[in-house]
């Protein structure tokens, strides 16, 4: 199928590891499935009661990778679409997700994306999700995703989410519960300009022996615009969690991060960091000692901090 | 190649000025290594950051290669070839050691000349290459890769400030020989300020610096010996001599 030239330019941007039709794919446009395709080991279906699609990927897939990207291009439209994955015991898949809003016209284009992951015993799940807005348009740009995750035993799970630029309004709701042995680690970037606002509240509960959770919050605030996080580790057994969240504020921006850790067994280790703060001025001038401005050297210190 | 005339340099604590750099000439020679040495609280890092644009100076004229910077900002005067290292470097999170060598270079790096340019300084290399610029490096690693930095890239004049500090004494060995090999080729002048006796004895030229004044400067046969003999100056150089972090 031939894609117009706003849904490939959105592509390019949200998928950065190149958006084909072909292997295990689902195209969303405008809140419809476009295009898809199923592979040998992973099998995508239609959901009958609501709109969204079912994703199955069975134990024998190994380094494959799904791309289900959502292209939202008409104004005014709000997308609600839920999908759920079944990951099979022992698979080892990267799901490469995002959505991308072109919005020309004056009427908020809005996208809700719930996503449910089912992941078996030994499965390696690696998922991606960038979310990007653009257009000419006065129309807000509001993106409100919902990730679960269920592990069971002995899985890992990367979850890798970046707000890249352009969205107006983002709420993220994200809860995940770590069965025995299983080792989650979450990187979550975002970047808000302008009188943008994004709140990301997360809640990982470890309830296996041995589990583990490592997550990494970093963000740049410029502007006016303003940021809340509330990540919240729960140990429930014997497990570590590491959760830091940095960010850096600009202009007249505001962040508020709010920690919660709260241990109910006496080997529950967790370990909370947060910090705030603008772009230090001493590596402004060391970069500006090998010869950038200090326009340029702001922006490598933030794109290395997003990294 | 550099001409330093009359710089001052002033500070105002609480409503008070004090004078920190106070009307210092002098010349660095092209392929001259000069050490600027010197009790501690001196000046002597406050003219290096003058030198390099970090402080603003309130008088006086810094001439490069002819071109007079002085009015040049900090990215102005690296750009026409001048390249410093910190005696505290900063840290960077997010940026890998081999992004930083390569802006540093001014081009993006090879793995093999990242890692030639960290063994250089006695980093371990490969180790180091993807290792994140964050706390997770120690200050003495840090200060290693803030010498290689500067060495990325050929410059007209480096300023080294108190490159010794933080640094074990087999990185310290390393370090030497480095400004030995950078010295004999005579492409780059060198402005090392230090306490420490091998460097001192490394220069062409010494420049002792009290009290925001040039004490001594002449041939190191010729100063180093008096600043050996010297009470109070061996006091100072004992003092600190040993490694700092």
């Amino acid at each position: 199928m031939t894609l117009d030239e706003i849904t490939q330019k959105i592509l390019k941007q949200i998928d950065e590891k190149g958006f084909e039709q072909s292997g295990a794919f689902n195209l969303r446009h405008n809140g419809t499935s476009l295009c898809h395709g199923d592979s040998e080991h992973i099998k995508i279906k239609k959901k009958e009661d609501k709109p969204g699609i079912d994703v199955y990927i069975d134990g024998d897939t190994k380094g494959e990778q799904v791309h289900i990207p959502v292209v939202v291009d008409a104004s005014g439209m709000t997308d609600v679409v839920y999908n759920d994955f079944y990951i099979a015991k022992g698979a080892d898949v990267t799901i490469i997700a995002g959505c991308g809003i072109h919005n020309s016209g004056c009427n908020e284009s809005r996208h809700d994306g719930i996503h449910s992951f089912h992941v078996s015993d030994g499965a390696n799940v690696r998922y991606e999700e960038k979310h990007y807005g653009e257009g000419e348009g006065t129309g807000a740009r509001v993106l409100n995703p919902v990730t679960n995750i269920y592990m069971e035993e002995n899985a890992v799970f990367t979850l890798d989410t970046a707000q890249i630029k352009g969205v107006d309004s983002t709420e993220r709701e994200t809860n995940i519960s770590i069965g025995k042995g299983s080792k989650l680690y979450v990187v979550e970037k975002l970047m808000t300009h302008g009188d943008q606002m994004a709140v990301s509240n997360m809640e990982v509960q470890l309830n296996g022996e041995g589990s583990s959770a490592q997550i990494i919050s970093r963000s740049v605030a410029k502007g006016c615009s303003k940021q809340v996080f509330h990540p919240k580790a729960v140990g429930n057994a014997g497990c570590h969690a590491h959760v830091q969240c940095d960010s850096i504020i600009m202009g007249h921006a505001q962040v508020s991060s709010i920690p919660e850790i709260n241990a109910k067994h006496l080997d529950a280790a967790i370990i909370h960091e947060a910090a705030i703060g603008r772009i230090n001025d001493e590596q402004l001038i060391k970069l500006r000692t090998m010869g950038m401005t200090e326009e340029e050297a702001e922006s490598v210190i933030i794109d290395n901090f997003l990294n | 190649m550099l001409d330093v005339k009359n710089l001052t340099f002033k500070v105002n604590e609480n409503g008070i000025e004090r004078s920190i750099v106070k009307n210092i000439s002098f010349q660095v020679d092209d392929g001259e290594m000069l050490v600027i040495t010197g009790p501690n609280g001196g000046g002597k890092s406050s003219l290096a950051k003058v030198l390099m644009g970090i402080e603003e100076a309130d008088s006086g004229q810094i001439i490069l290669d002819g071109e007079d910077i002085s009015s040049y900002d900090i990215n102005q005067r690296a750009n026409a070839g001048i390249g410093f290292a910190f005696q505290q470097p900063p840290r960077f999170k997010g940026m890998t050691v081999i992004r930083l060598l390569s802006l540093a270079a001014g081009r993006e790096l090879t793995k093999p000349e990242c890692c030639r340019m960290l063994s250089a300084v006695g980093l371990c290399a490969n180790e180091y290459i993807t290792r994140e610029v964050d706390a997770t490096l120690s200050g003495g690693e840090m200060k290693r890769l803030e010498i290689a930095t500067v060495l990325a890239k050929t410059h007209k004049l480096c300023i080294f400030d108190e490159p010794e500090a933080g640094i074990d004494l087999w990185s310290f060995s390393m370090l030497v020989q480095q400004f030995e090999a950078i010295h004999e080729k005579k492409e780059q002048s060198l402005i090392l300020i230090s306490h420490q006796e091998r460097i001192i004895q490394m220069a062409d030229r010494i420049m002792v610096i009290e009290d925001g004044r040039i004490n001594q400067i002449g041939a190191a046969k010729d100063v180093l010996p008096g600043l050996m003999n010297t009470a109070d100056s061996l006091a100072c150089l004992k003092r600190n001599t040993s490694v700092e972090n």
